[in-house]
């Protein structure tokens, strides 16, 4: 059975159909992206995933769980974790607290428990604790550990938004152009991350991104989408030798 | 500057990185505790004033530091503290259990009106918590029979297992049982911020979107922290009411709110140990004012005393001064005081040039 099934999503926002009838299913294990140009849905795509907005209609299913009748906190728990296209962390805190955050749907204490600190927050910190520093040791963060967000620089933030997602441990991750602002060297790094996070943690990826190289390299399957509406999908090499997705890049003349 | 080398994760979890922290903390209890053999009646008096400041203080800290709600309204909560406190002494129960019970109602009143209020931020949410102290003020007036109305009422004296903690009676016993109380909030405290709660709470201050992606559940967490914010500070109006011994709806003025603002946001946003030194700086500096007013007029004769407003006016340049220089707060300045000790003589000017990324609290959005 398919983790994720997206069948017949749709938003309009009043008159502007950001989302129009896009079906696909994202199968255990895969790494499976959306592309499009500017402005043709993808990141709304993620938005009705994790319910910040509401679709007008069609159905999110995760694992055969219904995800339209959740609440936006509610998707974490069940194992979907996200990052975001403009850097949403924490920027007063430190790396390591941006990590521990990651943790959350994982706590079993109450605030009472919490505040008394008792022998079991303790035991459960360590837990959390040895998990953050798997994820510190996998995307290299051991130099910026306690360094403020404020003060980091740009593909460091976006690497630490990475590990926040990954601290969650999660089955799906949720990457929003991951690779958006890096330096060439820096979207290799993500690739093999990618590449690992399938092949040593046994996580689905699903992702928006416009760096094609990147696509290529690490996705088994893309969809392509302009003005809200899905134009093919396939491999890599299949959907960016249609026709409707060079249209949709280039202009109808490059087609013909 | 000295490096503290971690050998286990403990190190980051226990609330004190090394001894010498922890000896610190127990020199200042220690010296804290031995107060009333150092100073006299007058000032030991003042000490305790500052103490309930910082608990009201740590109150607010909680909503505007750490959750970044901002409240015009915890005069309210203060007062609410003071008056549910009296009021079940008169009823006849003990303080152990009065004072507790006072804080929970307080605690259960903020998270309960907090359901509605925290969809709001920023300056609406000032505005809102303004209401509700409007409403609160008219409440204890109308409520006589609890309250004493416009008349105001008399705290009951405190009385534990037989000893006396009467602000009057036994001002040291009621300077200890204060000080016991507000170390164990801070102790509390503490152990919030280093724990999942604690952190949600940033997390809810810094970005909300995420907060909801990590699967914390925003409404509630806003709600938890304006609950126990308020609840910390009815404790500190408890004990306000019996600092003051007689009081009525004057004692918890719009004013207050005000001032309690200024302790959190000139102490240091976000820091503890900001809502001391706040505290510190709010009580402290009317006495200073005054006690060099009465020395120029002892010393030159110049009696300024007849100038209405004087002191008032330079309280507000000095709060005014510390807004546009050293906006970070005293917690701040503290900081870059003692990084520049530590790292003498290599500490350099531009090291601590204010980056431009502000609190959400601070930004009113």
């Amino acid at each position: 059975m398919s983790l994720l099934e997206v069948e017949d999503l749709a938003v309009h926002f009043g008159g502007v159909k950001a989302v129009d009838g896009v079906s696909f299913s994202v199968e255990p294990g895969e790494v499976f992206a959306i592309i499009g140009p500017n402005g043709a849905g993808k990141s709304t795509i993620f938005n009705l995933i994790s319910r910040i907005y509401d679709p007008t209609r069609g159905a999110i299913r995760f694992d055969g769980q219904d995800l339209t009748v959740l609440k936006s906190h509610d998707i974490a728990t069940l194992g979907i974790a996200r990052t975001f296209q403009n850097i949403e962390l924490f920027d007063h805190s430190t790396v390591l607290d941006n990590l521990l955050m990651g943790r959350h749907t994982h706590r079993t204490t109450n605030f009472v428990q919490d505040i008394l600190f008792l022998p079991r927050v303790r035991r459960e910190e360590r837990a959390h604790r040895h998990k953050v520093e798997e994820v510190i040791e996998f995307l290299e963060l051991e130099a910026y550990r306690e360094k403020m967000i404020a003060g980091l620089p740009y593909g460091v933030r976006k690497v630490v938004e990475i590990g926040r997602a990954l601290a969650l441990s999660p089955r799906l991750i949720l990457l929003d152009e991951p690779a958006s602002g890096l330096s060439v060297e820096e979207t290799q790094d993500v690739a093999f991350w990618i590449e690992d996070m399938r092949r040593d943690m046994g996580l689905t990826v699903l992702m928006v991104e416009h760096d094609m190289s990147l696509v290529t390299g690490v996705c088994d399957r893309v969809l392509a989408v302009a003005n809200g509406k899905p134009l093919a999908m396939g491999t890599p090499a299949e959907v960016q030798a249609h026709p409707d997705v060079q249209a949709a890049y280039l202009g109808t003349g490059a087609a013909a | 500057m000295r490096v503290v080398f971690k050998t286990s994760y403990d190190r980051d979890i226990d609330l004190h990185k090394d001894g010498i922290h922890r000896a610190r903390i127990a020199v200042l209890l220690a010296v804290m505790a031995a107060l009333p053999f150092l100073v006299g009646t007058y000032y030991l008096a003042e000490a305790t004033n500052t103490l309930i400041w910082a608990l009201a203080g740590m109150g607010l800290m909680v909503a505007v530091g750490h959750t970044g709600q901002v409240s015009l309204g915890h005069a309210a909560f203060l007062a609410i503290g003071a008056y549910t406190d009296s009021a079940l002494m008169e009823a006849g129960l003990p303080f152990v259990v009065s004072f507790p019970l006072a804080g929970l109602a307080t605690g259960l009143f903020g998270a309960l009106i907090a359901v509605p209020a925290v969809r709001m931020s920023g300056i609406y949410l000032a505005i809102a918590t303004l209401a509700v102290f409007v409403i609160v003020e008219e409440m204890v007036i109308l409520l006589e029979p609890v309250t004493g109305g416009v008349g105001g009422i008399m705290a009951p004296s405190i009385s534990i297992l037989g000893i006396s903690f009467d602000r009057y009676g036994a001002l040291q016993n009621f300077y200890w049982l204060v000080l016991t109380i507000v170390a164990l909030v801070t102790w509390g405290y503490a152990n919030l911020m280093r724990s999942p709660t604690g952190r949600s709470f940033l997390a809810v201050r810094d970005s909300e979107v995420s907060a909801r992606a990590l699967g914390i559940n925003v409404t509630r967490t806003k709600a938890l922290a304006f609950g126990l914010s308020s609840g910390v500070t009815g404790l500190a109006g408890a004990l306000m009411g019996h600092y003051i011994g007689f009081f009525n709806y004057e004692l918890f003025s719009i004013f207050i709110s005000i001032n309690l603002l200024l302790v959190v946001t000139i102490g240091g946003l976000g820091f503890i140990p900001g809502a001391f030194l706040g505290a510190i700086l709010i009580t402290g500096v009317p006495q200073l004012i005054a006690i060099l007013r009465d020395g120029l007029n002892a010393s030159i004769g110049l009696d300024l005393s007849t100038i209405p407003g004087l002191d008032t006016m330079i309280f507000s340049l000095i709060l005014i001064g510390f807004i546009i220089f050293e906006p970070t707060g005293l917690y701040g300045r503290w900081l870059k005081i003692r990084a520049w000790v530590e790292l003498f003589p290599l500490a350099r000017r531009d090291m601590f040039r204010r980056q431009k990324s502000y609190l959400k609290t601070e930004r009113m959005k």
